[in-house]
C-alpha cells in the first residue's frame, strides 16, 4: 500500500468544516482512492498514541480545522505538525480564530462567569470544570483553556490556507482536485503560504446585487429595517455587510439570499487587518460632518469589534483584549 | 514602572500641508515639547488608516497621535472628515480592546499653529504618563519544528 | 511583512546643520547607529557632515552613489519641506531616482524642539531607523508632466491684482480679472495722497486702470464674483458668478446722464465709506473702470416701490437699444486657466468695537477712511476737512494710531501702514485746515525708504506726537473748565504723566483685517488662511509669493498687510511667477497618486464619492473603479478607505507607511505575550 497518508482534525471548532468536507458528496470517494486515511477522528476511531507513533513527515497532508484554545489543541497542532509534510490551515478557525476567537474579547474568568453562572445556565451550584477531577476511578482530566485563542500559524507553522466558515464545497473539491493532481504527478504544489479555494477580490466582485456610489446615513439590523430590495447592495440599504473586505469565493452565498456576508472568507489578498479595512471603509463613507451626527449613525453598530472582526479577531493586529493578553497561562 | 520614569513612546500621524508644518514651525520657533512624540508624514490625514493605529500600538506604541487640518481647512477640502470618522469608530472599536480613547488623539493643527501643535503634543504625553506603558505583547511567531513540545 | 529589501544599498547621511542639529543630537552616535546596527537592513554608507545641502554635502551623496552602488539614500537633516528637492537632485544627478531618497527631520523635529541630548539622539536614531525602513519601500517614480495653459486669473483689481495683470498682459498671455465691485481700483482709489511722496493716489493709479480696462490681453469681469474652482494646476476650470448690473454693458457709454436724473439718493458705504452720497444708479467714482454704472436694486424705486416705479434711468438713456435692462439675470461664465493670483485685500477694522474711542456715538470721531475721503477733492466735501456738521473745520484735531491693532483683546498683528498713514493724514489735515494735530501712538514703525524723513518733516511741521495708548475719548468735561468739546485721555509714557487733550476732531486710525470672507475664499480656491486669516504663503521666508497650492498666488493684503510699494511689487513677483510656468509650457508635479489594482477591486464602489476632485469613477463594464491620475490629486483618502486593499498610492504606499512605523519603534522595549 503505497498511498500518501491524508488526515484531518477538528481542533477548537464547531464541526461545520468536518461536514463541509462530507458536502463533497461522491467526491469523498476520490479522497479515499488516492489517499491512505491516516487519521480523522470524526470518521475513524485513531488514537493520539497511534499518531504519535506515526513517523515524522509520514502524513503527506493534513487539513488542521479548528483554532487553539486549549492545551490539547496545542498539542494535536505541534504533533500533526511533526508528522505532516504538508499542513493546511483549513476553515476560518485555524486561519484567523473565527467564532471561537471572538472569546479574546474578554478574559477566561469572565467567559467562566457567562456560561457558567449566567441566567441562562441552570447552574445552582455554581459547578465550574476542572483541569483535574477525582472520583472513584480514578483522575478525570480536561485541557485547560489557555488565556487567548490563537490561530494556527501562531502556533505552528503552516504551508496552505483554506479559508471560509466553512470553506465552500465546490472550493474543497478544488483544493482536492490540486491534491491529486500533484500526487499523480501531473501537477506542482502551490508556493508554501498560498490561499487555496477562494478568488483574489472581495465578495462584491461575485454579488449580483446592483451597487450605487455609498453614503450610509443610517444603520440598523436586518429586523429594523424595511423590507430590503432583493437586488440593490444591502450596504446602501443600511444594513452593514461585510462584502467589500471580505475574500471572494463563496459566490456571495450570503448576499444573494438577502442575508449580509459577515465574513467568513477573511482578509482580502495583501490586506494586514480585516477587521480595520472594513473599519475605515465603512467610516469613510458615513454620511455625516459633525460629531454628533457622526456618533448617530455609528449608534447602529452597537458590536463594532464583533462585526468587524466576527472571524478574524485572533488573527488581526490586536488579537485579543488587553486584558486576556495579560493573562497568565 | 513608577509614573515619573514612565517614557511613552508615540506616533504622530501629521499632514503634508497643515499639521506637519506646524510641528516644522514649532521647530523654527524653537518651542520646546516633549521628546516623546515620532512623527510620519502623510500627504492628508484621510491617508491614515485605522491599520497604521492598530499596528502602530500593537508594536508597541503607548499611544498615536492623528493630527490634520481643521475641519474646513483640509488642503484637500475636505478629507479631513474622513479622518474624524474614522476616528470615531476607531475608538468605539478600541473600548472593546480594552484601550483607553486618550491613547489615540485626534487633533487640528494648522500650518500655522507651531504653539497649538507643540501644546497638543504637550498634553498628550501627561495623558498617556497617567495611564501609563500600553506594552502590547509581541505577537507569538510559529515555534520551530524542534521547539519544546507541550505535554498533553 | 514580506521582507524582499534584501538586496538594496543604503547611504545615511547625518547633517550638523552647523550647530543647528549638532548641538542637540550627537551627530557621530546617529552616524555610527546607522553604520553598525543597520548593516543588516542594507546600510552599506553612514556619514555625518557639517552641511549636507552644501554643494559638497551633496556631492559626498553623488560619489557614494557612483562608487558604491548605493540604491537607497536616507538624509537626516532638516525638514523635507527644505531640502527634500535638494537632495532629490543630487540622487538624480547620480543617476540614481530622485524618489528613492527619503528626508528624516531632525532639526524642526528634534534639535529645535528638543533639549536633552542622550534623549534627542535616541530619538533621531529612531527616525533614521523609520526612514532606512520606509525608503527600502519606496519605488522609482517618474514626476508627472502637465501642459500649463495660458491664460491667468488674478481675483481683485486693487493696485497689486492690477499690476499682476498688467505685466502679464503686456508679457502676451491672456488674463481674466475678476473684481466684486462695479469698478476696479480697490482701497487705493479711495485714498487722496499716499506716503511718503504725496503724489495723489488717483494720478497714479487710474492710468493702470485705464491700461488695464483697454488692454487687448485683459478681460474685465467686474461687478463678479468667483463661484467654483475645479481642476489643478496648468489647467484650471474656474465659474464666475455675474452680478447683474441692471445695464447692459456692451451697449451703455458711460454718458452718466442716467445717475444724473436718478431721483434716489443713497448713502454711499462703500467707496465714500458712509460720509457721501450716491444715486441709486451710479458709478463708484468718476474714473471708475468699466465706466458703466450698476443699478442697486435694493434702493431703487422700480423694484422697491413695487413694480414699474420712476423708470427715470430708463427714459433718459439714449442708447439704442435702451442699456438699461430691469429683469437682467445672474450670469455664470465658465474659464480655462492654468495659474491663479488671488489678490484679494484687506477690510478695515470695524472702529465701533472698541466702545471707549466712541466711533459712532461721538458725532466727531471719524475713521482714517473717512478722513481720507474728505481730503479727497473727488470726495463728498471736496476735499475740506471739517467736522461731522459738514461746515465746520476743526482747531485741534487728535490722531489715534494703533486702533484693534497691536492689541491682543482685537488683533496682535502691526498693520503695517497705519504709522505712515496717520503721519500723513496729520499732514494733510495742518495744510487743509492749519489746525493743532496731536498723533498718539505706540511706537512709530517707519522703516521703508523715506518713510522716517517724511516724519521727520511732519514733527517739523509741528504735528504733535504724544507716546502711549489713548485710554478713552470722551465729551464729558471734567468741570466747568474743561473746553472739549472732545477730551483724549492718553499717558503719556514718554513725559509720565497723564494727559487729558481736548480735540475737536478725533480720527481712529483702524487697522487692516483678512477679508472677512477669507476662509470661504480660500476654501474656493484650495489654500489655507493662518488663524488670523490671511492667506498662506509657501514660505514665510523664500517664497512668499507661492501657496501650497501649485498654481495659486497671493499678491497684496491677502497675505498680510503692506503698502502699496509692496504690494506692487508682490503683484508683480506674482506675474513673475506665473510667466515663468507659462513660458515653461508644462510643469513637473509629484507623482504622488493613487491607483486600483483592477484584479483586486470587487467594484464595491466605496471610494466612489470619496474623492472631492472627481477623480474616481466607476467603470459600469467592467465593473471595476478607475482613477483619473491627471485629476487625482494624492490626498491618499481613498487608498485608505478601499476595503478590499485594491487601491494603492505612490510615494505614501501601506508598504512604505507599516515598515515606517515599524522602524520608529525600533527602541521600544517589548513583552511577549505570557506562555
Amino acid at each position: 500500500m503505497s498511498k500518501p497518508r491524508f488526515a484531518m482534525y477538528w481542533a477548537a471548532a464547531c464541526g461545520g468544516c468536518e461536514i463541509a468536507v462530507l458536502n463533497i458528496d461522491e467526491k469523498v470517494l476520490e479522497l479515499d482512492a488516492h489517499f491512505d486515511v491516516a487519521f480523522w477522528p470524526a470518521a475513524m476511531d485513531v488514537k493520539y498514541k497511534d499518531v504519535e507513533a506515526m513517523e515524522d513527515q509520514s502524513i503527506l497532508v493534513t487539513l488542521f480545522n479548528g483554532s487553539i484554545r486549549t492545551d490539547e489543541n496545542e498539542h494535536l497542532a505541534r504533533l500533526l505538525r511533526r508528522k505532516s509534510k504538508l499542513l493546511v490551515a483549513f476553515g476560518s478557525c485555524a486561519n484567523e480564530g473565527c467564532i471561537p476567537g471572538l472569546a479574546n474579547l474578554s478574559p477566561r474568568e469572565q467567559i467562566f462567569e457567562r456560561a457558567y453562572t449566567s441566567p441562562s445556565t441552570e447552574n445552582p451550584d455554581r459547578i465550574r470544570p476542572q483541569p483535574a477531577c477525582q472520583v472513584a476511578e480514578g483522575t478525570l482530566t480536561l485541557p485547560p483553556l489557555q488565556p487567548v485563542v490563537r490561530t494556527l500559524d501562531q502556533v505552528v507553522e503552516v504551508d496552505y490556507h483554506v479559508p471560509g466558515c466553512p470553506p465552500e464545497s465546490h472550493q474543497i473539491a478544488a483544493v482536492l482536485d490540486v491534491l491529486i493532481a500533484v500526487v499523480k504527478g501531473e501537477a506542482q504544489l502551490p508556493p508554501k503560504g498560498a490561499v487555496l479555494g477562494a478568488g483574489n477580490s472581495t465578495v462584491c466582485d461575485e454579488c449580483p446585487r446592483k451597487r450605487d456610489v455609498k453614503r450610509i446615513d443610517k444603520l440598523a439590523r436586518i429586523q429594523e429595517l424595511p423590507p430590503l430590495a432583493t437586488d440593490v447592495c444591502l450596504l446602501e440599504q443600511g444594513l452593514m455587510c461585510a462584502g467589500p473586505a471580505t475574500r471572494s469565493g463563496c459566490n456571495s452565498r450570503c448576499p444573494n439570499v438577502g442575508a449580509p456576508c459577515i465574513g467568513c472568507y477573511g482578509a482580502a489578498p495583501d490586506v494586514l487587518d480585516q477587521g480595520a479595512r472594513l473599519m475605515t471603509a465603512i467610516a469613510s463613507v458615513v454620511e455625516a460632518q459633525e460629531p454628533e451626527d457622526i456618533d448617530r449613525v455609528l449608534d447602529g453598530l452597537p458590536d463594532p469589534a464583533g462585526t468587524f472582526y466576527r472571524f478574524g479577531l485572533a488573527h488581526s493586529l490586536l488579537r485579543a483584549n488587553r486584558a486576556a493578553l495579560a493573562e497568565k497561562p | 514602572m513608577s509614573e515619573s520614569a514612565f517614557e511613552p513612546v508615540i506616533i504622530g500621524f501629521t499632514c503634508n500641508w497643515c499639521s506637519y508644518r506646524a510641528a516644522d514651525l514649532a521647530g523654527t520657533s524653537r518651542i520646546k515639547y516633549p521628546p516623546n512624540v515620532r512623527l510620519i508624514r502623510v500627504m492628508c490625514s484621510g491617508r491614515i488608516d485605522p491599520t497604521f493605529v492598530l499596528k502602530a500600538l500593537a508594536d508597541g506604541a503607548d499611544g498615536v497621535m492623528i493630527a490634520g487640518c481643521h475641519p474646513g481647512e483640509c488642503h484637500y477640502l475636505e478629507q479631513n472628515y474622513k479622518a474624524l470618522r474614522r476616528h470615531r469608530l476607531l475608538q468605539r472599536t478600541l473600548a472593546q480592546f480594552g484601550i483607553e480613547p486618550e491613547r489615540v488623539r485626534l487633533t487640528w493643527a494648522s500650518a500655522a499653529e507651531g504653539a497649538r501643535f507643540a501644546e497638543e503634543v504637550g498634553a498628550m504625553v501627561d495623558e498617556v504618563k497617567k495611564l501609563g506603558p500600553l506594552n502590547w505583547p509581541t505577537r507569538p511567531v510559529p515555534q520551530s519544528e524542534a521547539a519544546a513540545e507541550v505535554a498533553p | 511583512m514580506a521582507d524582499n529589501t534584501q538586496q538594496e544599498r543604503v547611504g545615511v547621511y547625518v547633517c550638523h546643520c552647523g550647530s543647528n542639529i549638532a548641538g542637540v543630537v550627537d551627530v557621530q552616535s546617529v552616524a555610527r547607529f546607522a553604520a553598525e546596527d543597520l548593516k543588516g537592513r542594507g546600510v552599506v554608507v553612514a556619514r555625518d557632515y557639517t552641511f549636507m545641502c552644501s554643494v559638497t554635502g551633496q556631492e559626498l551623496i553623488e560619489q557614494d552613489i557612483r562608487e558604491q552602488g548605493l540604491t537607497r539614500v536616507v538624509v537626516a537633516a532638516c525638514s523635507p519641506h527644505l531640502h527634500e528637492g535638494t537632495f532629490r537632485g543630487a540622487c538624480g544627478r547620480a543617476g540614481l531616482n530622485p524618489y528613492l531618497a527619503e528626508m528624516a527631520s531632525i532639526r524642526e523635529h528634534v534639535a529645535w524642539v528638543h533639549t536633552d541630548k542622550a534623549v534627542a539622539t535616541a530619538k533621531a536614531k529612531a527616525i533614521v531607523n523609520g526612514a532606512v525602513e520606509r525608503v527600502l519601500r519606496n519605488e522609482p517614480l517618474e514626476a508627472i508632466r502637465v501642459p500649463i495653459e495660458a491664460g491667468t486669473l488674478v481675483v481683485g483689481g486693487g493696485i497689486a491684482g492690477l499690476q499682476t495683470a498688467l505685466e502679464i498682459a503686456e508679457a502676451g498671455y491672456p488674463v481674466h480679472l475678476v473684481e466684486r465691485e462695479p469698478s476696479i481700483g480697490g482701497h487705493m482709489a479711495q485714498f487722496d495722497k499716499t506716503f511718503p511722496t504725496l503724489d495723489c493716489a488717483a494720478c497714479i493709479l487710474t492710468p493702470k486702470m485705464a491700461a488695464a480696462g483697454s488692454h487687448p490681453h485683459i478681460q474685465l469681469h467686474t461687478w463678479s464674483e468667483v463661484e467654483k474652482v475645479e481642476g489643478y494646476v496648468g489647467n484650471y476650470t474656474v465659474t464666475v458668478k455675474k452680478k447683474p448690473r441692471y445695464v447692459l454693458e456692451d451697449v451703455c457709454t458711460g454718458c452718466g446722464i442716467c445717475i444724473e436724473k436718478c431721483p434716489v439718493l443713497v448713502v454711499d458705504e462703500a467707496h465714500d465709506a458712509g460720509i457721501g452720497y450716491r444715486k441709486a444708479i451710479y458709478t463708484p467714482f468718476a474714473q471708475a473702470v468699466p465706466n458703466i454704472p450698476v443699478l442697486d436694486p435694493d434702493t431703487c424705486t422700480y423694484y422697491v416701490g413695487g413694480k414699474g416705479g420712476c423708470r427715470a434711468c430708463e427714459k433718459f438713456c439714449p442708447t439704442e437699444p435702451n442699456s438699461i435692462v430691469f429683469d437682467q439675470q445672474e450670469e455664470r461664465i465658465t474659464l480655462r486657466v492654468g495659474n491663479i493670483v488671488l489678490a484679494t485685500g484687506w477690510d478695515l477694522f470695524d472702529a465701533r468695537r472698541i466702545h471707549q474711542y466712541g466711533y459712532g456715538r461721538l458725532a466727531n470721531v471719524f475713521t482714517n477712511l473717512e478722513l481720507e475721503r474728505m481730503c479727497n477733492a473727488a470726495g463728498p466735501t471736496g476735499g475740506k476737512v471739517v467736522l461731522r456738521d459738514g461746515q465746520t473745520a476743526p482747531a485741534r484735531v487728535g490722531i489715534v494710531h494703533c486702533v484693534g491693532s497691536r492689541d491682543r483683546n482685537y488683533n496682535n498683528w502691526c498693520s503695517s501702514i497705519c504709522c505712515m498713514q496717520s503721519v500723513k493724514l496729520a499732514h494733510l489735515v495742518k495744510e487743509r485746515t492749519g489746525a493743532e494735530v496731536f498723533n498718539f501712538y505706540i511706537d512709530m514703525r517707519t522703516p521703508a525708504k523715506d518713510y522716517d524723513e517724511f516724519y521727520q518733516r511732519v514733527l517739523d511741521e509741528g504735528v504733535h506726537f504724544i507716546r502711549g495708548k489713548v485710554a478713552e475719548v470722551s465729551d464729558v468735561p471734567r468741570g466747568p473748565d474743561e473746553q472739549g468739546p472732545l477730551f483724549v485721555q492718553v499717558e503719556d509714557t514718554l513725559a509720565g504723566l497723564q494727559r487729558r487733550i481736548p480735540v475737536d476732531m478725533v480720527v481712529l486710525s483702524a487697522g487692516l483685517e483678512p477679508r472677512r470672507d477669507s476662509k470661504a475664499v480660500g476654501k474656493t480656491f484650495g489654500i489655507a488662511c493662518s488663524t488670523n486669516g490671511w492667506f498662506i504663503e509657501k514660505h514665510a521666508k523664500l517664497d512668499p509669493i507661492a501657496t501650497m497650492t501649485e498654481g495659486v498666488f497671493v499678491a497684496g493684503c491677502a497675505q498680510g498687510p503692506k503698502d502699496i510699494p509692496a504690494s506692487v511689487a508682490q503683484g508683480a513677483a506674482a506675474a513673475a511667477r506665473v510667466l515663468s510656468y507659462i513660458r515653461q509650457g508644462e510643469l513637473a508635479l509629484e507623482p504622488v497618486r493613487a491607483s486600483v489594482n483592477e484584479a483586486q477591486c470587487s467594484g464595491c464602489r466605496l471610494c466612489n464619492g470619496l474623492c472631492p476632485f472627481n477623480a474616481i469613477s466607476f467603470i459600469e463594464e467592467r465593473r471595476v473603479t478607475e482613477i483619473n491620475a491627471a485629476l487625482c490629486q494624492g490626498c491618499g483618502t481613498c487608498v485608505a478607505a478601499c476595503p478590499a486593499g485594491a487601491i494603492s498610492g505612490s510615494g505614501f504606499s501601506n508598504e512604505q507607511l507599516l515598515a515606517q512605523i515599524e522602524g520608529l519603534l525600533l527602541d521600544v522595549a517589548r513583552v511577549p505575550e505570557p506562555a
